[in-house]
């Protein structure tokens, strides 16, 4: 492979025989399965780095640009790595009328990271997501799965100390 | 176990058991939102009290979906009490077992209290938020356990496709459904019956039946709450449609965030299956019909049919040309007919209770009901289910408990990022399809956003604005630059860096990405602008002349001088003494908003 | 159905016509004399190549009874619309949406590989444009100059996708796709990597259908020019078959019409040292291909065999079927032949020295770029061939150059490696190699005279076509595919053990080297490669030798210095090896 960024062999062999376990489950046309697969392979990669999708772009015998393609189309699928507490922030219209824009603000500037980017220690991965459905409880931010919700700027302090201190724990 | 026969299916509801078959029903709402406040954990803490006093055989906890109640969650309702708690904690479930369930008295400070009043509520059913509400196609939600295929058919569930099965021809189905004027309630609002009729015609041995669950419109969310309160009912219309237009095969197409949604609805498939409501031969009928989940990635225009279609195929959600329609050429280029989930919901029903039942509720040219997820500035937030042609008037305020802090409501925006805004005027307007395409809005998937007098209307069109761009998928012109450019132009307006002549720029620019764009995404895009330019132009003229006022003041006559704005402000640019009015230095303000917030009489004026 | 259920009435700014079901409005609209605009429409539909998109939006029209205005190129005719192409919403509508394409774009026209010759800038002539009213943020992205064949410049791309159909349903490479969304949409290849690094067959499809300059090929004429300046070099040029029908598009001449001799009294105005022609080397092909057949059939070797002179196609199977190395005849290509010939056998006779030459070719074909750059098409460290011109670059050069085409005297080819047949100058249609290969393999078999060299079955411009050739006992299943994706169904067949060919032509451009991508642009309009393959077939038809192997001068050649078709040293000179690519 004259590309580097594009050698396979770097892959974790373990989770790709889980994806092709995956991969190998579904019948039909397979490209047709594309999103699925991509699903999982982000569900077990953590992201979607380009080796892996020409990877599923081999699997599916599909080439690699209609794979990145939509790869890069949905917002779901992330290319680069994530940090170990994503941080969503509702950008929902229930939520941004009720102040999201300000929490957003506030999450950018304690972890001195953009959204879509991922902080400098890997820590976290800031994103602002669209209506998550927990609209009553606006403006609502989740940590990995965990909703908080009727979020004030100034609590967005105590949120990030307290995942800044398990960290110090295990530490 | 399976079901082969209507009569088999009247049987087994009768052993199925009943609410009354317990003493005290304790229903938990489990929905998304309840859920985030630890409705789980008060679950499981429920059923272990009732454990260790040994009263499971007597009384259950029913963890059902949304109640629709959402704002006030999590909430507890115990039957046959009509007992409602809200803003239930994960420490009150001790006294709730203790006084209420051992000892039949109710813990008041958990009852709700209405606005204005200072007793609170004692009986559920005298709750204003329910009283003008038609629970139709959220019948099931809050009543009964999702995943309890049992409680679903307690209620009746599946019986309309007995007898369905049993009873009409596809002819017969098509024409209940054309005679109940059911339209759409993804947004467009076009007749059901007609749709499934004409996929019906167009000939072709491979048929689908879509169900558009991808609810992209943010800030609405009854689809996501009937698939986690009332998956079966979906599952129960989808073999309805493919039964009337010749299909065998039904696809979700569910939005990736929803994994609640997509959890209950899975297991629902599973049990539907296991007891033949799926799969070969349902009911004993001869007919096969089944189910297959796809997930969608995060994209808000595969709502649109044709690129939900082109999503399900794995390819890039970007939306086709219409004619031809799914009904001609859908998913695998086979006819296909595509519903929404509120759609859906409301077939069961309408089969059982007759067509007439239905097309007596509601306006001339809009039938039934409608769920509108209400937030913004509003005390009740949550979903709400009214017949159609109920007012705003009667939302805003009998419903929805009006502003919360009793400010005056400026505007509804309706219709999502495809609609635009009704003003005060028209609040008493019958909301139906019709009347607010009249208004310049649209039903769309039925988000009602409510603004009070502080809104700035130009920063609402430029956030639904953001989000279109950012949504677009980028096929065509109009769409991927223009609403770019639109939204440049807003952009430069509230930086107070636009020119009186960009009004007109921006009015012409949304008229032509209207007329021209390639999907609904972009033909809808420039509403929001174009109606808050309608009605609030004055907004508009105070950025494009730059006379707006940018930042933040106090109100020397309601100032009680409790020094909170002058702490809280990051730049200390607040001064005053103690108890005496406070003043903001403008220069150094930065419209941070602080003060705002802080400020206990409400005497900071926002920009 | 009756003929009026297949008809249906509509009125067109006033004009009442009937038109059958399924016409688009642009169509109506050209019948009855109304030009539409339009950008990314492109309708090739008996090549096989349609453009459905209907994303630009500026060839949109008003009817009274819809509310939004409609794409004309995509839009069907209903009984009874009433259209209006002129109206001050439609024309507003076309407008503004071309004043947003060029907000977000670089308009360097000046310095533009496409200038005066890009759709997009005739339209913004068209309408009249005169100021963007809308400005905003542009595109950025660099430049990609890495490949031997195309450059690409994505910030002039209007994301019209032509290319992407090109290159995804036309010729299944799959190369470019669209990434992203909303304004930050390209269209690109996977992970923005350089097309050299891809699958890329530089066959050039995707360049011979933009309507911008963001894809062209590589201008390779500043080396020539620096070659020509060189005193110590013999610079030597061939000319392929289809270059010769095509060019005259680029004077203003009529498409089709046949200029051999303005072409070589050109290249030898712009100082070439020798001119050859690149049909002497078809024949040579032909002679060496037929003979493999034979070998291959006779020795019960690999069949079917697959005509190689298609660089875009070898490309094509090294890179998505690599299993099947083996069925391509190992012929070099015809501008190979000629190339390696005039560093051997020309050098050899003039006592030259090769490292002294200097070959150019000029081509029809963007792929041949690459081709001559392949590793393993060399000897001793020289080239085969050094550049490659493509027939618009050789315009270029001579107005350059400041040459009156039109004024040109007929040259001829120098003798050595000039001489050509007819069967040669087909080779620039689809079909036309294998037409050309049965004549001389039949009268290699047979050792009979063939009377009838016209094989109309292999004729046309289906996508895949069979052909039986009845070669006395012996009958030749004989198999022609053109465009990639064409050729795909045709590898699949083989991979699955589904084919009875013996011989299959290959070639990777619709239609053939006549439309190559780097022909003068037709603009979507296809009377013009059908023009150009009708020229072909007359050049043929007048020539007196119709047969390669009655080529002299390769007759010539074989006895002075390669011995016998398929010698030892024809095979060091003339053939070559494949090997397997990675697919991305
Ligand atoms: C940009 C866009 C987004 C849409 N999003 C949704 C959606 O989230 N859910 C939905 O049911 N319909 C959505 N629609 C409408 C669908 O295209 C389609 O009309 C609908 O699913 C048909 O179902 P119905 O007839 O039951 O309303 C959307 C349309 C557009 C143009
Ligand atoms: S209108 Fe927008 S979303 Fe729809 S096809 Fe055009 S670019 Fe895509
Ligand atoms: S808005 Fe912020 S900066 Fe301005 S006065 Fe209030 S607290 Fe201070
Ligand atoms: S917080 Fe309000 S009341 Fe208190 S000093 Fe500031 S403006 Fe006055
Ligand atoms: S692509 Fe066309 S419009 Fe753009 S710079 Fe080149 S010639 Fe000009
Ligand atoms: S040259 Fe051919 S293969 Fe390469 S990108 Fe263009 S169309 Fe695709
Ligand atoms: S590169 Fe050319 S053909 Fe391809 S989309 Fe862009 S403008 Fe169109
Ligand atoms: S068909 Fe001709 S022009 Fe096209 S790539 Fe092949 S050799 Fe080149
Ligand atoms: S808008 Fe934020 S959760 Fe719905
Ligand atoms: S989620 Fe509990 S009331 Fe809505
Ligand atoms: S030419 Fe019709 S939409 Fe582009």
């Amino acid at each position: 492979m004259k590309n580097k960024i594009l050698d396979m062999t770097t892959l974790d062999k373990t989770l790709l025989k889980e994806l092709d376990a995956y991969i190998n489950l579904l019948d039909g046309d397979k490209g047709e399965h594309l999103i699925h697969v991509l699903h999982k392979a982000q569900e077990l990669f953590g992201y979607l780095p380009q080796n892996l999708q020409l990877y599923v772009a081999r699997k599916l015998d599909l080439s690699g640009a209609r794979v990145n393609g939509v790869v890069t189309f949905y917002s779901f699928f992330n290319e680069e790595p994530v940090g170990k507490y994503k941080i969503s922030v509702c950008m929902g219209t229930a939520c941004f009328v009720k102040g999201a824009d300000k929490v957003l603000e506030r999450v950018e500037s304690l972890t001195k990271t953009k959204k879509n980017e991922i902080s400098e220690d890997g820590l976290f991965t800031i994103k602002d997501v669209r209506c998550i459905g927990a609209c009553g409880l606006a403006p609502v931010m989740t940590v990995n799965d965990k909703v908080y919700g009727k979020v004030k700027p100034n609590d967005v302090d105590e949120i990030i100390r307290y995942y800044r201190g398990l960290e110090d724990e295990n530490n | 176990m399976k079901i082969t026969s209507y009569q088999e299916l009247k049987k087994w509801q009768e052993n199925c058991p009943k609410k009354t078959d317990y003493k005290i029903n304790v229903l938990v709402c489990t929905g998304t939102s309840c859920l985030s406040s630890d409705a789980q954990t008060i679950v499981e803490m429920l059923e272990s009290a009732l454990e260790s006093h040994n009263l499971q055989a007597e009384i259950r906890v029913i963890k059902t979906g949304c109640f629709g109640f959402c704002g006030q969650g999590p909430i507890i309702k115990i039957e046959p009490d009509d007992i409602t708690y809200v803003q239930v904690k994960v420490e009150d479930v001790e006294e709730i077992v203790e006084k209420h369930i051992l000892n039949n008295t109710t813990v008041k400070r958990l009852l709700y209290q209405e606005p204005n009043q200072t007793k609170s509520l004692e009986k559920s059913s005298g709750m204003q938020f329910y009283k003008k509400q038609m629970r139709v196609a959220l019948r099931n939600c809050g009543e009964i356990d999702p995943e309890n295929i049992e409680d679903y058919v307690v209620n009746d569930g599946y019986f309309a496709l007995a007898k369905v099965l049993e009873n009409y021809s596809s002819e017969a189905v098509i024409k209940i459904i054309k005679d109940s004027q059911l339209r759409g309630r993804g947004g467009g609002g076009f007749l059901t019956g007609l749709k499934w009729d004409l996929t019906k015609k167009v000939k072709g041995d491979e048929k689908y039946v879509i169900c558009n669950a991808d609810e992209g419109d943010p800030g609405a969310f009854m689809d996501r709450s009937i698939l986690e309160g009332d998956p079966h009912s979906i599952i129960e219309a989808m073999i309805i449609a493919g039964y009337a237009i010749g299909a065998n095969n039904g696809l979700v197409y569910i939005r990736a965030e929803y994994g609640l949604a997509t959890n209950r609805l899975r297991k629902a498939i599973t049990d539907a299956r296991e007891y033949g409501l799926l799969g070969k031969d349902i009911l004993g009928s001869g007919f096969d019909f089944d189910i297959e989940i796809k997930l969608g990635a995060g994209a808000f225009v595969c709502g649109e049919e044709t690129a939900l279609i082109r999503s399900m195929e794995g390819y890039r959600g970007e939306p086709d040309k219409k004619p031809p329609f799914p009904s001609e050429s859908g998913f695998r280029g086979k006819p296909s007919n595509v519903n929404n989930v509120e759609t859906f919901a409301n077939i069961p029903v309408i089969i059982l209770n007759g067509e007439a039942w239905f097309s007596k509720i509601g306006t001339k040219n809009s039938k039934g009901t409608k769920v509108f997820a209400l937030a913004g500035q509003i005390r009740n937030i949550g979903l709400v289910e009214v017949p159609m042609g109920t007012t705003f008037n009667e939302i805003i305020y009998d419903i929805g408990g009006g502003h919360p802090e009793g400010k005056a409501i400026k505007a509804i925006q309706i219709g999502g990022p495809s609609g635009g805004v009704i003003t005060k005027e028209y609040f008493n307007t019958q909301i139906d399809y019709d009347s607010l395409i009249d208004m310049g809005a649209m039903m769309g998937s039925g988000g009602m956003i409510i603004m009070d007098e502080d809104s700035d209307m130009v920063q609402i069109a430029k956030f639904y604005l953001d989000f279109t761009q950012d949504e677009s998928c980028g096929k065509c012109t109009p769409c991927r630059i223009g609403t770019k450019r639109m939204y440049e132009i807003l952009e430069r307006l509230v930086n107070m860096e636009g020119k009186p002549e960009d009004l007109d720029r921006l009015r012409t620019l949304g008229e032509i990405i209207k007329n021209t764009s390639l999907c609904g995404l972009g033909q809808t895009a420039a509403n929001p602008v174009l109606s808050t330019m309608k009605y609030f132009p004055e907004e508009y003229e105070a950025y494009a002349y730059r006379t707006k006022k940018t930042k933040y003041s106090i109100d020397p006559k309601k100032c009680v001088g409790c020094t909170k704005c002058a702490r809280a402000c990051p730049v200390e640019c607040i001064e005053g003494k103690v108890r005496e009015p406070h003043r903001i230095n403008e220069a150094e303000c930065i419209a941070c908003g602080a003060c705002y917030e802080a400020c206990p009489v409400n005497a900071v004026i926002k920009p | 159905m009756k003929l009026i259920d297949k008809m249906v009435q509509c009125s067109i700014n006033g004009i009442n016509i009937t038109v059958e079901k399924g016409t688009t409005i642009l169509d109506a609209a050209e019948k009855v004399g109304i030009h539409i605009p339009t950008l990314c429409h492109l309708n090739l539909a008996d090549f096989g190549v349609v453009n459905k998109n209907a994303n630009c939006r500026v060839c949109v029209v008003e009817e009274e009874n819809s509310h939004k205005l409609l794409p004309s190129c995509a839009e069907k005719v209903v009984d009874g619309m009433k259209i209006q192409t002129d109206s001050l919403k439609a024309v507003m509508g076309r407008r503004t949406n071309l004043e947003l394409l060029l907000s977000n774009h670089p308009q360097d026209c000046l310095t533009c590989v496409k200038n005066l010759d890009c759709e997009l800038q005739s339209l913004a002539h068209e309408l009249n444009i005169k100021e963007i009213h809308y400005q905003g943020e542009k595109m950025q992205h660099p430049v990609d100059l890495t490949s031997f064949g195309i450059a690409k410049d994505t910030n002039k791309c209007i994301m019209c996708r032509r290319c992407v159909t090109m290159c995804n349903d036309i010729q299944t490479v799959g190369v470019l796709s669209p990434l992203k969304r909303g304004f930050d949409s390209v269209v690109a290849t996977a992970f923005h990597l350089d097309l050299g690094q891809t699958s890329c067959t530089y066959c050039g499809q995707c360049v011979s259908v933009c309507p911008t300059g963001a894809l062209a090929e590589m201008n390779d004429s500043p080396k020539v020019w620096r070659a020509l300046n060189n005193p110590n070099k013999k610079v030597i040029v061939q000319v392929a078959p289809a270059v010769r029908a095509a060019i005259g598009e680029e004077f203003g001449y009529e498409a089709g019409t046949i200029l051999t001799g303005k072409v070589v009294s050109g290249l030898k105005r712009l100082g070439f040292d020798e001119v050859y022609d690149t049909n002497f080397g078809a024949d040579l092909t032909i002679i060496e291909e037929a003979t493999e057949l034979i070998e291959r059939i006779q020795g019960e070797k690999t069949l079917p065999m697959l005509t190689s002179c298609c660089p875009a196609w070898v490309q094509f199977i090294e890179h998505q079927f690599p299993e099947l190395l083996d069925v391509p005849s190992s012929c070099k290509s015809p501008q190979q032949m000629v190339g390696i010939l005039t560093k051997t056998y020309y050098a050899e006779k003039n006592n030259v020295d090769p490292k002294d030459i200097v070959m150019v070719s000029v081509m029809p074909c963007v792929a041949k770029k690459a081709e001559a750059a392949r590793e393993e098409l060399n000897k001793d460290g020289l080239s085969d061939v050094d550049y490659v011109v493509t027939t618009r670059e050789l315009a270029k050069m001579i107005k350059e150059a400041a040459i009156d085409f039109k004024k040109l005297p007929d040259g001829n080819f120098n003798k050595l490696l000039g001489e050509s047949t007819g069967a040669s100058a087909i080779f620039g249609t689809t079909g036309g190699v294998i037409e050309a290969a049965t004549r001389t393999a039949y009268e290699m078999i047979t050792g009979k005279e063939l009377k009838q060299v016209n094989f109309k079955q292999m004729r046309g411009i289906e996508g895949i076509r069979e052909a039986k050739v009845k070669i006395d006992d012996l009958e030749l299943n004989i198999g022609i595919a053109h465009g990639l994706g064409n050729a795909r169904k045709i590898l699949e067949d083989i991979r699955d053990g589904k084919s009875n060919f013996h011989a299959i032509e290959i070639m990777a451009c619709p239609g053939g080297c006549i439309g190559g991508g780097g022909q003068p642009y037709h603009h979507g309009d296809i009377e013009i490669l059908k023009k150009r393959q009708k020229a072909l077939y007359d050049l043929d038809k007048s020539m007196p030798k119709r047969k390669s192997h009655e080529n002299e001068m390769v007759l010539q050649l074989y006895e002075d210095y390669l011995g016998k078709p398929g010698s030892h040293k024809a095979h060091e000179l003339l053939h070559t090896a494949y090997s397997a690519k990675e697919r991305i």
